[in-house]
């Protein structure tokens, strides 16, 4: 209502209103991921990493749109790293907290089959992806993606919170944090257990919604 | 003396490779606490270094059975690992010396050289506090020595970049601020513990340094 009022009383002028990001709820509480992730370090996750994220990134946006204003280009072009970082962690906390489920479960139907058909085997997806996220130098997300233009599935990895989307094109399934803050306190220097582990809690219905909402 | 003979013996034998080596803190465990606790320094010591010292060993291995071959395509594949693993080596081997129990304050030539190119310690601090902090991901902040043009510089690098081969600059003083070096005891809150790692800095070790990168 509001930008609709703008535009009548001063129609030559458009008012750019910008909606704030919010942290989203998590769809279950700290503890539902245990023993694969403790209660801690999900709240510590949620609070902490991914609000500043979105707190950062709603900075960012303001800033951005006050150099809009007064034409200030090169600020404009400095804060897109800024846009970038806590941009795409919004984006990738975001998913990810989808992605989970104390249930865990098994991928099905068209999903599985896609799986199949690229891979081999959902193991061998398993494998390439805990590998892929084992040994990924510092921080990042490896991702289970879907190219649209080959329809076909993909394992990549983005550093720090390069969003999977807007870097390589790949529509993202299922991401799996890297970023030490995602297991240290639990797991401290030993990755590979967290990664093992995470695949008992993966929301394998999350995937295959987002997969076929891709392919419309 | 081995090596001689095996020349003699060899004349084309591969060359003899000294193996890295974890080194030893300078200090217990526990000797930097409260600013760094034991349970972080027993992990970063003997689990994140030594981890990069064993997977530089097998990179330098692979490469140079790689170079036996002369196969041009893996000896650069192998180039990520070189890096990743021999500057997490050569960074953590810097830091252990640049933290000390009793660091006391920059004086003489180093406080010179600060006062000269920052205006204060102060100033200095906060510059290489701000940079450090907002270093996205995994990195350190550096104070580092330009060769060329005889100044300080503060700058960063991403993962385990080193320094001197990255950017030039010869290394004074290094921040780790990868998630395990502060994360168990600092949480979130990167700002504190890079507040709190002045408190523990080895000036000394900083000023040999920099007389050494002036040489």
């Amino acid at each position: 209502m509001f930008r609709t009022l703008s535009q009548r009383v001063w129609p030559s002028r458009t008012v750019l209103v910008r909606e704030k990001h919010t942290l989203p709820d998590l769809p279950y509480d700290y503890n539902a991921l245990e023993p694969v992730i403790s209660a801690e370090i999900m709240q510590l996750h949620h609070q902490k990493h991914h609000q500043t994220y979105v707190t950062s990134l709603n900075q960012a946006e303001e800033k951005f749109l006050e150099a809009k204003e007064k034409n200030d280009l090169k600020t404009m072009i400095a804060l897109t790293s800024q846009l970038r970082f806590n941009g795409g962690g919004h984006i990738n906390h975001s998913i990810l907290w989808q992605n989970f489920s104390p249930k865990g479960g098994e991928p099905e139907g068209d999903l599985l089959k896609a799986i199949e058909a690229n891979f081999g085997s959902f193991d061998t997806l398993k494998n390439g992806l805990s590998s892929s996220a084992v040994s990924l130098q510092g921080s990042g997300w490896t991702w289970l993606g879907y190219n649209k233009s080959t329809n076909s599935l993909a394992v990549a990895t983005c550093a720090n919170q390069d969003p999977l989307e807007p870097t390589t094109g790949l529509v993202p399934l299922l991401g799996i944090d890297v970023w030490e803050h995602a297991y240290y306190l639990q797991y401290k220097n030993v990755r590979a257990d967290y990664v093992k582990n995470v695949f008992k809690i993966i929301n394998w219905k999350d995937v295959a919604t987002r997969l076929a909402t891709a392919r419309q | 003396m081995f090596r001689t003979i095996s020349q003699r013996l060899l004349p084309r034998c591969m060359s003899m490779r000294q193996k890295h080596t974890l080194p030893d803190l300078p200090y217990d465990f526990n000797a930097l606490e409260p600013v760094i606790s034991a349970e972080i320094m027993q992990l970063h010591h003997q689990k994140h270094h030594q981890t990069y010292v064993n997977m530089l060993n097998q990179t330098e291995e692979k490469f140079m059975e790689a170079k036996e071959k002369n196969d041009l395509k893996t000896m650069i594949a192998l180039g990520p690992m070189l890096r990743f693993n021999g500057g997490g080596h050569l960074n953590h081997s810097i830091f252990w010396q640049n933290l000390s129990p009793n660091g006391g304050e920059p004086e003489g030539e180093l406080l010179e050289a600060i006062n000269k190119d920052y205006g204060s310690l102060e100033n200095m601090k906060n510059i290489f506090s701000s940079a450090t902090v907002a270093i996205q991901g995994s990195g350190w902040g550096w104070l580092g020595y330009n060769k060329t043009t005889k100044t300080l510089a503060i700058t960063t690098c991403a993962n385990q970049d080193p320094l001197e081969p990255t950017t030039g600059l010869v290394p004074l003083l290094g921040i780790d601020v990868w998630e395990h070096a502060y994360y168990l005891q600092y949480k979130n809150v990167r700002a504190d513990y890079v507040k709190n790692l002045f408190k523990i800095i080895n000036w000394k070790d900083v000023a040999v340094r920099l007389a050494s990168a002036k040489q």
